[in-house]
């Protein structure tokens, strides 16, 4: 296990972590990355989501929505963006590329919490006189709150592992340590960025997890 | 002549260059393809038992399922770079990191699957003097294959899509084209090898889509009323 030794040492030396290259300011260039990335998308993706999946419509287009975006690569929309104009527009295509990664699961899932709120229970506030938007506000919403909360976490989590990949095509972030590694021959750096980048992914999935709980202590009862 | 000129131009669209490089394309595609289809095999083999392994109780099923979520977490990048020391630069590293990705989906639906047998099928084929053996062959593998072949489908869809990562070892198959043509500006390149990989996940699922139809008939009348919107797991992103 001399690679994870190596790695170790890597961390341990403060050097790597200043400077333009280093730790920290790749840190920070890959959390807002993906925070934007992610904002953006959830400020498309579930109002849309909730929306249809309260009326009941367009449910093939939000189901096959992800099924679709699965196929395509993000290294392939990242490289596209980047021998197109984009090219010179610092983080945006890394954004653009995680946004169009993020919104499909997003919706979907979005889609799916409202239309597995029971249909009784929506009957029953219907009967009660709710109109249209008291019936989505008080009744749907807080049902589906469970399933949509699931489906961002794992999306969140998602985009930040994938916005790893903005490095292989010149793009700033925590993957910028692993290629640089790569390109100088330097497993323990290779093995180090790695490290760091799975362990970000883990935080961001046990924070996640934990706010869940805190926030939601019902959002058990959907899984 | 025109065509000799889309090259120089560096536009998107180019015959030119499709039929000139024709042999690297097909390289690249069969290199794509090869890495996918084995790594969706091993997948399955090791899928199959681990969901087996699961299905015996809580306290098999908790750390199966976690152990194989935590793995998705990974980011790609970072898993075929943990893999290096092991496997060095090489076709076997990027096939053991798509077979762990995998198992997260293949495990999951193999045990859906085994768990919507229902218990009067299972009592009536051990009533009938069926072994452990033969009742999981005969009775239980097929009836869960539908929700098996599903999992199949997302998951090869989604490994077609992450190969293209391997192109950090050099053995990305289209991403390999991809890869350095960013550095170059190759327009035709980046495009091409990205339309390809996208028609390759979509024809792999079309064709798996095909063989679910003639290995599971009895799905086909129930489909339509059966089907029901389910929750997206996030793609691997790629």
């Amino acid at each position: 296990m001399g690679a994870v030794a190596g790695a170790w040492d890597w961390l341990a030396d403060g050097a790597n972590w200043a400077g333009e290259n280093g730790v920290w300011h790749r840190l920070a260039e890959h959390v807002w990355v993906s925070g934007l990335a992610l904002a953006i998308a959830c400020a498309i993706a579930l109002p849309a989501g909730l929306y249809l999946g309260h009326l009941g419509r367009g449910g093939t287009l939000a189901v096959n929505v992800s099924n679709a975006g699965r196929a395509v690569p993000v290294f392939a929309v990242l490289a596209l963006f980047m021998v197109s104009p984009l090219r010179n527009a610092g983080y945006l295509p890394t954004v653009a590329a995680l946004v169009l990664f993020a919104v499909p699961p997003l919706l979907t899932n979005a889609y799916v919490g409202m239309r597995e709120v029971d249909r009784s229970v929506v009957e029953a506030a219907r009967g009660m006189g709710m109109s249209g938007g008291q019936l989505f506000w008080r009744v749907e919403l807080p049902l589906a709150r469970g399933l949509v909360m699931t489906g961002l976490r794992s999306g969140a989590v998602q985009v930040v592992a994938t916005a790893t990949i903005a490095a292989m095509v010149g793009q700033g972030g925590l993957g910028r340590i692993i290629t640089a590694g790569f390109n100088t021959y330097n497993t323990p750096q290779v093995v180090a960025g790695a490290l760091l980048v799975a362990a970000l992914a883990l935080l961001v999935e046990g924070v996640l997890v934990a706010a869940d709980r805190l926030l939601l202590p019902r959002a058990g009862a959907h899984r | 002549m025109s065509g000799q000129n889309c090259l120089v131009a560096n536009d998107w669209i180019c015959w030119d260059y499709v039929t000139s490089r024709s042999r690297e394309l097909t390289d690249a595609t069969v290199e794509h393809v090869w890495i996918t289809g084995v790594s969706v095999l091993i997948g399955l083999l090791v899928a199959v038992p681990l969901a087996l392994l699961a299905r015996r109780g809580r306290h098999w099923a908790a750390p199966v399922l976690t152990f194989t979520t935590l793995l998705y977490t990974v980011p790609s990048l970072a898993m075929f770079s943990l893999l290096l020391p092991v496997f060095g630069l090489s076709a076997a590293l990027v096939v053991t990191g798509l077979v762990l990705y995998s198992l997260t989906i293949l495990v999951r639906n193999a045990l859906a699957g085994l768990e919507a047998v229902p218990e009067e099928v299972r009592e009536a084929a051990r009533g009938m003097g069926y072994g452990p053996g033969r009742l999981l062959w005969q009775v239980e593998l097929p009836l869960a294959l539908p929700a098996l072949l599903a999992g199949v489908r997302i998951a090869t869809v989604s490994t077609v899509a992450l190969t293209t990562v391997g192109s950090i070892v050099g053995k990305g198959g289209l991403g390999n084209l991809i890869a350095p043509a960013v550095s170059s500006s190759f327009k035709a390149q980046v495009l091409t090898a990205s339309v390809l990989c996208v028609l390759l996940a979509l024809g792999a699922d079309l064709l798996l889509l095909g063989l679910q139809r003639l290995l599971t008939p009895w799905t086909r009348t129930g489909a339509r009323t059966g089907a029901r919107a389910r929750p997206s797991v996030p793609a691997k992103g790629a």
